[in-house]
């Protein structure tokens, strides 16, 4: 019984884990050196990190911010004792030219109205990203941004974007009505046809009307306006004139002072040249200010002389279409058919081709009718013109050709994600409806659009969209653009959602059918959220990707950033930057898309309820 | 007692056509159809009218015009005097050369960061993740100028190879080199007259022009743009207008897949075989060197009889001469989309690795094999289910990418085509239209190829 010898009694008290398991050491231990293979990946990859970096951070690291052109940052790097093409980055051009990168060529005291309407871009996505955190209402201000934001970049009237959303909320009440009269299938029919007609000529014709009766009430009060504002730019003129003439002389003081320091040379002549940065720059905001008075000083000039001209032009008119009418009725029938200048010239190659027997004096006659005609349409033109201009309450207009930079990429990109998601969701289910002619269509557009590159589409809108619509139509190349990108969106999209509905199990759309519920209220209610939520990351990376692919339109010509960084390489003080603006558009892109990309992680886990 | 009574009877009645969910469907597809009709018969009409005002009728006449520009870097022969049609064949070669080199490298460099990424090192599996959201979230056209750039800053000039203290030198024992011009390597020639008398290489050795001749395809011997072509050996040797027509098909190409495919399959033949043994007794018979020699011993007499050699660039006056040369703008475009598509393709495996229950990893353990045999019969066969169908929209996606090839100079499809010849003879309906259906034919001919795959490797449900 006594052969064992000892029995403990209490636990042995709990000891560290060995060192080698724990902290810093056991963590690099477990995750970087556990065995040779590890530790041979780890060599290798912090020596490749280190040699990046190496090359990378004193590049980065070059204080060349202030520089205002190439040269001078080579000089500054030159100073510090780096030599060498890859010596160091040179910041200046950034800081030269972020405006310009973006905004384009957009006016520059109305950079207030892109800045306001991304801020309210924020505010219009709030209920839609943090629809927990945000009070719902503000949904109807979601709901009429899509108006709201291109009336902000383009400007005009502000009746416009109303005459837009009435067209919606008429649209909506004829289909009430006719649904209450007769079907819901009506109901659809009749609201899309009188949208149609609507935004085709409604808009036009009572925009066309209010101008004409709020601008000739308005004309009075508007010359005298422009008179005053003239006067107060002319006398600002005369005194940015003056301050240029003395920062000028500044700077030739100076260049006088290096060209003695250059013949003796070193250390004196750096100084100037640093010196003289800064009078130099003073001078160019001047100027740069002065372009922007001068423009602005133009445009009132020109209009001005248009409202004086008004009186004149209205008086003329009639008599001007008269006496056309009449020459028109007095052309001989050989030649009366003959309406536009394009029909004159297809007319004379006909007749040399097929020889056909015109009198020389019927052809002066139509030519001069034709003439007559076009003056009666100018003056027509010039009269709506200006008209519209002084009845104009509203934002001042900016021209497409102006939109540039980021700001163009963002509009491109909001509009487009914005209008596609819809029609995604509706060319989604026109693919997976059982009504073979619709899903057919659907089909062939979905597989057409997903088959060609974008940037075939991108020709399409550059050179043949016009082609396609009535002759006369000349509609704006961003807007274009615009159509284009979201059809090539839309069928994405209209993938990705078919992707979500497919993944529901038929019991949902059993149980929604057994609930008695109609098609598009069981999609509302049953199958749409849930479709949806499972396609969040699929919709998620289509809009990173379409953001991504608005860089495309550089190839067609407008100027966004990555078209503006020619621009910026065309400058002579610019000449031969290359990583500097490259990495920048690169880091705004990236910026967004990251955010995106993390935003529909933190989604997918907010919607993760069960399951 | 109770009967069984049918339904009133009713006659059809107008409203059923709007009421009634039986005849709805016809109603509604009925007002789609016409909606679309009118739709197209509109745009149809607009085109009319706008085409008879510019004084252009719609004709592909202008296919066999003389397009009068170079294409720098082809797979054809073409010089600028060759048709429009000839020009956009060039092109669309250049963009299946892109396309394809580009699937390939993109989905090496995808699966080795994909399987990196699981890594268990830490610093590894970071530095994979950074390349990924790098290249992920910046646009691809960035990508593609901005290697451009890399290339044309970074590599050296040819003259930096010339001299006694040139301060780069060519790579692989003098076979390759990489310049801020582009890359030449070796090139493969049939026939040995590809050089001059004094040993100088002919001003443009065309490769596989030089061999046993061409056979035309629609040839045109009366045209005059047709007089320059002549086989330098075989039956009609220097005479012009042998190999004179639109298309080339060459015989040495064909002799060299001929015998490249027969060796596939003998191969593929003897495994059946060594299958069927082994089935049968149990024991499987050594097959890899019968296997290797089907393959490698008829290629090497034949490459023996059409005379093959390896044509390497050499520096002669201000540039390399001789080999073939890889222009910039292809490797930038190549390796701008390879590296792009790979971050893409990266994630995909990732997924496609993780979505293999952790249960099947065990399971194999258990069994006994080793990791990597874990990865290669368990794991990796069940992930290439997952994998293959976003890989192969990664594919067309890289295809479609190509035609940025245009913001580099690199004269795909888009450049010529779409590019050019648009622009020289202003023919945008055409051209257009006729560059949107061939990237329809190739991503709807690759994804049905891919999709007859997917399906033969669908997992088979009792």
């Amino acid at each position: 019984m006594s052969d064992i010898g000892f029995v403990r009694k209490e636990m042995v008290p709990e000891q560290e884990p060995p060192a080698s398991t724990t902290g810093v050491i056991g963590w690099m231990r477990e995750n970087l050196f556990s065995g040779w293979f590890n530790t041979a990946l780890t060599i290798v990859s912090v020596f490749f990190l280190a040699m990046i970096l190496m090359g990378l951070v004193p590049w980065v690291l070059s204080p060349t911010w202030k520089a205002a052109s190439l040269n001078e940052c080579r000089d500054i790097l030159h100073e510090m004792g780096r030599e060498g093409h890859y010596a160091g980055a040179c910041w200046g051009v950034i800081r030269d030219r972020w405006v310009q990168l973006f905004f384009g060529f957009y006016p520059a005291d109305l950079y207030w109205r892109p800045i306001v309407a991304i801020a309210l871009l924020g505010v219009a996505l709030a209920p839609v990203l943090f629809s927990d955190k945000v009070s719902p209402k503000l949904f109807w201000f979601t709901a009429i941004f899509p108006v709201l934001f291109p009336w902000m970049l383009w400007g005009g009237a502000f009746w416009t974007p109303l005459l837009v959303v009435a067209g919606f909320v008429l649209a909506y009440f004829v289909y009430s009505y006719v649904e209450r009269v007769a079907s819901s299938l009506l109901a659809l029919i009749a609201a899309i046809l009188f949208a149609v007609i609507w935004f085709v000529w409604g808009v036009g014709t009572v925009s066309g009307v209010v101008n004409t009766s709020l601008g000739a009430a308005r004309l009075d009060g508007q010359l005298e306006q422009v008179t005053t504002e003239i006067t107060r730019l002319e006398a600002e003129v005369a005194r940015l004139d003056g301050e240029i003439k003395t920062a000028e002389d500044a700077v030739t003081a100076v260049m006088e002072a290096g060209d003695s320091a250059r013949e003796s040379g070193g250390d004196a002549f750096r100084t100037l040249i640093a010196e003289a940065r800064v009078p130099r720059n003073v001078l160019g905001a001047l100027r740069a200010e002065k372009g922007i008075v001068d423009t602005n000083l133009s445009h009132l000039k020109s209009y001005k002389r248009r409202m004086e001209l008004l009186p004149e032009l209205v008086e003329k008119l009639p008599g001007l279409r008269e006496a056309a009418a009449v020459a028109r009725d007095a052309l001989p029938a050989s030649v009366s058919h003959v309406t536009t200048e394009a029909g004159l010239d297809k007319f004379k190659t006909r007749i040399s081709d097929e020889g056909l027997d015109i009198l020389q004096d019927d052809m002066k006659a139509l030519e001069a009718v034709l003439k007559q005609e076009n003056e009666v349409r100018f003056t027509e033109g010039s009269i709506d013109v200006t008209y519209a201009d002084a009845a104009r309450i509203g934002l001042r207009p900016v021209e497409s050709r102006n939109f540039g930079g980021y700001m163009l990429s963002i509009t491109i990109g909001v509009v487009a994600i914005a209008v596609s998601l819809p029609l995604g969701i509706l060319l989604a289910l026109g693919r997976q409806s059982n009504l073979p002619l619709l899903k057919s269509l659907c089909v062939g557009f979905i597989e057409f659009i997903r088959g060609v590159p974008l940037i075939t589409l991108l020709f399409v809108a550059s050179t043949l969209l016009n082609i396609f619509l009535p002759p006369g139509t000349n509609f704006d190349i961003i807007l274009r653009v615009i159509i284009m990108a979201t059809l090539f969106s839309a069928a994405y999209m209209a993938e990705v959602v078919r992707g979500g509905l497919a993944a529901l199990p038929t019991g949902q759309y059993e149980g929604a059918d057994s609930l008695g519920l109609n098609y598009w209220q069981s999609q509302r209610l049953i199958i749409m959220p849930q479709a949806l939520k499972i396609s969040i990351p699929g919709i998620v990376s289509s809009f990173i990707g379409l953001f991504k692919d608005t860089v495309l339109v550089s190839i067609i010509g407008l100027l966004d950033p990555l078209g503006l960084s020619n621009a910026v390489r065309a400058d002579a003080a610019w000449n031969g930057i290359v990583w500097e603006i490259y990495g920048f558009i690169a880091l705004l892109f990236f910026i967004v898309c990251f955010s995106m990309s993390r935003y529909s992680m933190y989604l997918e886990r907010k919607l993760h309820t069960g399951r | 007692m109770t009967t069984l009574s049918d339904p009133p009877k009713e006659g059809f009645r107008l409203s059923q056509l709007i009421y009634d969910t039986r005849y709805r469907s016809m109603t509604i597809q009925v007002v789609a159809l016409i909606g679309f009709l009118v739709l197209i018969g509109w745009l149809i009409s607009n085109t009319a009218q706008n085409l008879a005002a510019l004084g252009k009728e719609p004709s592909f006449r202008f296919l066999t015009d003389p397009a009068g520009y170079d294409i720098n870097q082809r797979l054809i022969d073409y010089t600028n005097q060759d048709t429009h049609l000839r020009a956009a064949f060039s092109g669309v070669l250049n963009t299946l050369l892109v396309a394809f080199l580009g699937c390939i490298t993109a989905t090496i460099i995808g699966v080795f960061v994909g399987v990196l990424r699981l890594s268990k090192n830490w610093i590894v599996s970071r530095l994979m993740a950074v390349y990924v959201e790098m290249f992920r979230n910046v646009p691809v056209l960035l990508w593609i100028v901005l290697v451009m750039a890399i290339l044309i800053e970074s590599l050296p000039p040819p003259k930096a190879f010339r001299g006694e203290n040139a301060t780069s030198a060519m790579m692989l024992n003098d076979t390759v080199a990489i310049t801020n011009r582009g890359i030449y390597v070796p090139e493969p020639i049939f026939g040995r007259d590809a050089k001059d008398d004094k040993g100088n290489f002919l001003d443009e050795p065309t490769g596989w022009r030089v061999g046993l001749g061409d056979i035309a395809i629609g040839a045109n011997a009366e045209d005059g743009s047709c007089k320059r072509y002549y086989a330098t050996e075989g039956p009609g040797a220097g005479e012009p207008d042998t190999g004179c027509g639109t298309f080339q098909i060459s015989l040495d190409l064909m002799a060299v897949l001929l015998v490249l495919f027969g060796g596939f399959y003998a191969s593929h033949r003897i495994k059946t075989r060594a299958d069927h043994i082994q089935e049968a007794t149990g024991e499987r018979p050594t097959t890899w060197y019968l296997r290797f020699g089907v393959v490698v011993v008829p290629m090497v007499i034949l490459l023996y009889v059409l005379g093959f050699y390896l044509g390497y660039p050499e520096l002669k006056g201000f540039n390399f001469k001789g080999g073939t040369h890889m222009r910039n703008s292809l490797i930038a475009l190549w390796l701008a989309l390879s590296l792009y598509t790979a971050a893409f393709i990266a994630e995909i495996v990732r997924a496609g690795i993780m979505a293999i229950s952790h249960g099947q990893t065990e399971a194999a353990a258990a069994l006994g094999l080793r990791p990597n045999r874990i990865m290669s019969l368990v794991v990796l066969p069940q992930a290439l289910r997952v994998i293959i169908p976003p890989l192969i929209s990664n594919w067309l996606n890289l295809t479609k990418n190509s035609s940025l090839a245009i913001a580099v100079g690199y004269m795909d499809i888009t450049g010529t085509l779409m590019g050019i010849t648009l622009n020289q003879t202003g023919r945008e309906l055409e051209t257009v239209m006729l560059g949107m259906l061939i990237y329809l034919t190739i991503s709807l001919s690759i994804s049905a190829v891919m999709n007859w795959y997917n399906n033969s490797v669908k997992l088979v449900e009792r």
